[in-house]
């Protein structure tokens, strides 16, 4: 919300600095988002008189203007279609500064020298008019200053006024906070009116039928003319963001920004049966607001109608077309009410149309302020449209509402605030927000009620008057301290410790973390080769196109791939942990979350110059997720064929743990790397950490490591190229018994003497025991015996 | 054999051997020659054993030297030639190594750890929760009724579970405050990071996502200069200065009384800049005391305990610190910018 600071001083006699009153308002809860002064950056615009307009000699749409100026006479050059002779213009003669910064210069327009500019209204900063120049009243004197001329030097704070507070969506609510905190008084005249004629009720009927959506309604019956507002009232609507449209309007415009309560007129005269019914829509009942659009309505919406029942307000938010005022009009029902705040923000939100009113509305407007806001609008017509004002408005309030009682305990604001204050303080603190304060009969006055006025909403219990009492004493006098615990001894889980070292893991091996979105569309799934089926999404995504909630990060980081892939950037190393998601378990509401690891290399491992590069290939992740076992000392992970959407499948392998698979690894099929606009090789993996740190872990039980010699041994066998070396391992490492300390592959041979389909695989076996220098004889069975399991469970042959 | 050793073992002879020699290989040749195991001085070695006695020390020591002696020139002109030939084994480091160099966490979990761990410091753990939410813990809990304005403020992204409107994705790390209450006892000091969602398409100044960290503390006796003073300690903590915040009133429905925090700007030092709009400050985030409603709702009595409540954008830490826009930037993925930090 817009308060100028002359509206503000109106109704309170603040005198400070615009930036005082600005820190003061941000420390209110008021926050201000600008400090506007519209005068600021113009200099040097002066006041003159145009004496003779001529045609540009060169130009159709120009004209050459002589202007008087206090100094003399000088010719500017102007397009603009309302100059005539004998106006009183802004001239900004070469020097001058507009606002944005812009310095007039002398130049020549279509060959013609001109002397400046001819402000329009827009050129000043006053708002959007650019249709012409901007005349200016005829007391104007030459070479005045048109700041001062239009008081543009007038200040401007730009609110944000948070949700709860609808008092401060006025004026007289800005000022009231002010007045509190400077010590101020605050001057809220009552409306005084000269009534005349018959009463409302005379030939006027109002009949709510939702009494619990409209708990108060009010009507006054006035006779206008309709005319332009004054230009001070204009101008204070302008300031504060609305446009004048016509008196009656902009009186309505008036009150609300002044006092928080919406008003809305209807032209009598087109108001079928004089008179206004306030009941809910039916369903599917339709009706055009005044923006020209027809509104769909259910029976949650409020309307209200003229006694006929045609709808002419959805009541609170806008109004309709058919009884809108107009320059005709000389009769008009103006209403006030209170609407149940819910109502309308539950209509406003459904239709999709806000408006000042609905804005109050819907936070709460005063229901006992109603009839005065109803009162002063009466007084300003009287003031300037003429107006004859019926007495005795019709007032519907069946159910008066009350202001809460508040039982506040001072020791209890004390030690919620953390600062000793005493009862006197806390009081004094309140009375100035015309929050009452009524002691409690038997007491020592620590106790007492505070009884706060129904303009404030958001004051309902105990700890709503503590913030008061903390905004008045201001939130950073109090003192500042820590908790006197030292909280419950902290630290990470073994799981977020685990996270992070896997994190550092990836990092180590040359990874960098990317943070893809984790909404994406159907079709990168389809490119990717998952299904949708099992997923979740978004039902109203921004982004309609990609409202899934991704089931695996891959997809996702072959985006970032290819980004990075367009920008000529390859040789990537991306890894990502987060969560995905999956249909809910049965009888569940929320999703199965999992958090997942997935890595992309693409591109080539760079060598170069000290060995050739070479193309990423599985090895490289396998690395990678020997290095991730490694450092999680899992006891029990291996790789095992088993076909994976994405990936390829000759080329790529399931990663188990625990003999439960948890995620893929390996080469990405060229197709997919095709549909992504990856043109380089790629390698990926993806696991469920959930699964990981779920894994058994190697014996931490302490062995002294043996010093006594070590035997090795090494075979080679030759066997079928499908079967994997790690199941020859795992064969040889349960058949050698406890001297087995190591057993790794060292040699991976092909030959056509070994016949296609076949390779020769050569293990190197170390053995070791603890307390001994192993003997021959102790090692020959024990290699006979790894030689018989794998030549049994493998159909391999022992190569000599 | 000669009864004048020395007359077989002429050193002059042997130098203008090895000078002669012009590679490393025929410097070998010559050397083998000269004093290798057929030489004439290993010959006259061995046969120092069937000497008279008086004779071996004289001539033993003769070929002792004289062996010395062209095993010392050999070395000499070994390194006269060896320049010429080691050229193939000269190693330029500066290439570079061998292996990838090392990658790097993104910006935001950097960001995200330092924050941790200062709280940590301060006797905190860390809570997490799931980042599809029912109503409950994202709103209703957090006293946020059904209808009430402020969910408006929200750009809430609706998931296709439950009722209408009932399953959504997280718009902060509030949910999780309830979750840890609902789950925990007092005393309770977490903290808790993670990834929340607006309705909002990636542009330069909005994000669909974006992560939050949010903090709670529960305790006897948990009072407003508490959360000013711990907000304190953290902004000096983690800016490595004495900085000045402010607390400004501000609404929102899980807190009462609201604030938002903000601090002096880094930028400036406090004279106004573009950054802070010339203001001198920068808003951080959100905080207050728990609302009463809030304890209730997880079934601690407000009574007999009280507590803070503070939360704030991950990404705004490094776009204030190294000046990083638009927000965009931290999902792009961009390769430059991930390594880059």
């Amino acid at each position: 919300m817009r308060a100028p600071l002359s509206w503000i001083r109106e109704l309170t006699p603040i005198e400070a600095d615009p930036v005082a009153i600005a820190e003061a308002l941000d420390n209110l809860g008021l926050e201000v988002e600008a400090l506007e002064a519209p005068g600021r950056e113009i200099t040097g615009v002066e006041v003159a008189k145009t004496l003779e307009v001529s045609k540009h000699p060169n130009a159709d749409k120009l004209n050459l203007v002589e202007v008087q100026t206090a100094s003399g006479t000088t010719t500017v050059v102007c397009g603009a279609p309302n100059v005539v002779a004998g106006m009183l213009v802004a001239y900004a003669p070469s020097g001058a500064t507009l606002p944005g910064g812009f310095t007039l210069e002398r130049r020549k327009i279509r060959g013609v020298v001109s002397d400046g500019m001819l402000c329009s209204a827009k050129e000043l900063g006053l708002g959007d008019d650019h249709s012409g120049i901007l005349g200016l009243d005829e007391d104007a004197e030459l070479g005045q200053d048109v700041r001062d001329v239009l008081d543009l030097n007038e200040v401007v704070f730009d609110l944000a006024i948070t949700p709860n507070r609808p008092d401060a969506m006025s004026m007289v609510g800005v000022a009231r906070d002010l007045a509190a905190h400077f010590g101020l008084p605050l001057n809220v005249p009552k409306p005084v009116i000269d009534e005349s004629g018959e009463p409302t009720a005379s030939d006027i009927t109002v009949r709510v039928e939702a009494t619990d959506r409209c708990p108060r309604f009010t009507a006054r019956r006035i006779g206008v003319t309709m005319g332009e507002s004054p230009p001070w009232l204009a101008r204070r609507l302008t300031l504060a963001g609305m446009r004048p449209i016509s008196n009656v309007v902009d009186v309505t415009n008036y009150v609300l920004l002044e006092r928080g309560q919406p008003l809305h007129a209807f032209d009598l005269g087109r108001l079928r049966g004089r008179g206004l019914v306030v009941r809910l829509a039916g369903d599917g009942e339709r009706m055009t607001t005044l923006d020209g659009v027809e509104r769909v309505l259910t029976d949650e919406d409020l309307l209200v109608c003229d006694a006929e029942g045609r709808p002419q307000a959805i009541a609170g938010i806008m109004g309709g077309a058919e009884a809108e005022v107009h320059d005709g009009t000389i009769e008009i029902l103006l209403e006030a009410a209170y609407f149940q705040p819910m109502g309308i923000s539950r209509s406003s939100k459904r239709l999709g149309l806000r408006s000042e009113s609905s804005a109050r509305f819907e936070r709460g407007v005063d229901p006992n302020a109603v009839l005065t806001g109803s009162a002063r609008a009466a007084e300003l017509l009287r003031e300037i449209a003429g107006a004859y004002v019926a007495p005795e408005p019709i007032d519907h309030y069946p159910v008066p509402i009350t202001p809460a009682r508040i039982k506040v305990r001072v020791p209890r604001v004390e030690a919620l605030l953390g600062v000793a204050l005493g009862a006197d303080r806390v009081k004094e603190a309140l009375r100035p927000l015309e929050i009452e304060i009524e002691e409690l009969a038997a007491g020592d006055g620590q106790e007492f009620v505070a009884i706060p006025p129904t303009f404030r909403p958001d004051l309902e219990r105990e700890i709503d008057i503590v913030e008061e009492v903390a905004r008045r004493v201001g939130f950073n006098e109090i003192p500042r301290t820590l908790p006197h615990t030292t909280g419950t001894g902290g630290g990470l889980t073994v799981r977020q410790r685990e996270r992070r070292l896997l994190e550092d893991v990836m990092v180590g091996t040359g990874a960098s973390e990317a943070m893809t979105l984790p909404l994406m569309a159907a079709t990168d799934l389809e490119r990717f080769g998952l299904s949708a089926d099992g997923t979740v999404e978004a039902t109203n995504a921004l982004r309609a196109e990609e409202p899934i909630l991704r089931p695996a990060i891959l997809p996702g980081l072959l985006k970032a791939g290819a980004f990075n892939t367009a920008q000529g950037l390859t040789g990537l190393a991306l890894f990502e942990l987060g969560h995905v998601f999956a249909a809910p378990a049965s009888g569940d509401l929320l999703p199965v979350e999992r958090d997942h690891l997935a890595v992309l290399l693409t591109g080539s491992v760079v060598r170069t110059p000290i060995e050739p590069d070479r193309p990423v290939d599985g090895y490289d992740v396998v690395a990678l997720v020997e290095a991730i076992a490694e450092a999680l000392e899992l006891a029990d992970l291996w790789l095992v064929s088993d076909p994976a959407p994405g990936f390829d499948a000759t080329t790529s392998t399931a990663i188990t743990v625990d003999g439960t698979i948890i995620g893929h690894l390996g080469a990405l099929r060229g197709s997919v790397l095709d549909a992504f606009g990856i043109a380089v090789p790629a390698v990926a993996l993806e696991l469920d950490i959930d699964a990981l740190f779920a894994g058994a872990r190697r014996d931490r039980a302490f062995h002294l490591p043996s010093r006594f010699p070590a035997s090795n041994i090494d075979l080679a066998f030759v066997l079928d190229d499908t079967i994997p070396a790690a199941d020859i391992e795992r064969t040889l490492r349960a058949a050698s018994g406890e001297l087995l300390e190591a057993v790794r592959c060292f040699d991976e041979f092909r030959s056509d003497a070994l016949g296609v389909g076949r390779r020769s695989l050569a293990f190197a076996l170390r053995f070791r025991a603890p307390d001994r220098t192993l003997k021959d004889s102790e090692i020959a069975p024990v290699r006979q015996a790894a030689i018989d399991a794998v030549i049994s469970a493998h159909g391999a042959e022992l190569r000599g | 054999m000669s009864a004048d050793p020395l007359g077989v073992l002429d050193l002059d002879a042997a130098r203008a051997q090895v000078a002669a020699a012009a590679s490393v290989e025929e410097l070998e040749d010559v050397r083998k020659r000269l004093v290798g195991k057929s030489s004439v001085a290993s010959k006259v070695k061995q046969s120092i054993k069937d000497l008279p006695g008086d004779q071996k020390p004289v001539i033993g020591k003769a070929v002792s030297e004289y062996t010395a002696a062209v095993t010392e020139a050999v070395e000499e002109r070994l390194v006269a030639l060896a320049p010429a030939e080691s050229v193939g084994e000269l190693i330029d480091l500066t290439l570079g190594g061998h292996g990838r160099s090392r990658g790097h966490l993104h910006l935001v979990t950097q960001c995200r750890r330092e924050l941790e761990d200062v709280f940590l410091n301060l006797g905190y753990q860390v809570a997490e929760g799931p980042e599809v939410e029912d109503d409950w813990h994202n709103f209703e809990a957090l006293n946020f009724p059904p209808g009430h304005p402020a969910r408006a403020m929200q750009d809430t992204l609706y998931v296709n579970l439950g009722e209408p409107e009932q399953v959504v994705l997280r718009t902060h790390t509030s949910p999780v405050q309830v979750r840890v209450m609902e789950t925990q006892k007092p005393p309770i000091y977490s903290i808790m990071p993670g990834r929340t969602y607006r309705n909002e398409t990636l542009d330069a100044r909005h994000s669909p996502v974006f992560h939050q960290i949010e903090g709670l503390a529960v305790d006897r006796g948990i009072t407003f200069g508490d959360l000013a003073g711990t907000l304190e300690a953290f902004t000096s903590a983690y800016f490595g200065k004495k900085l000045s915040s402010r607390l400004l009133p501000s609404f929102f429905p899980f807190t009462e009384p609201s604030a938002e925090f903000s601090i002096t700007c880094v930028f400036c030092d406090g004279a106004g800049c573009r950054v802070c709009s010339k203001t001198g400050w920068i808003e951080l985030g959100g905080c207050g005391m728990v609302d009463p409603n809030v304890l209730r709702n997880v079934g601690i009595d407000p009574e007999e305990y009280s507590g803070f409540a503070f939360g704030f954008g991950l990404e705004r830490m490094p776009m204030l610190r190294y000046g990083v826009e638009p927000i965009k930037t931290f999902f792009d993925n961009d390769i430059r910018f991930l390594t880059q930090y």
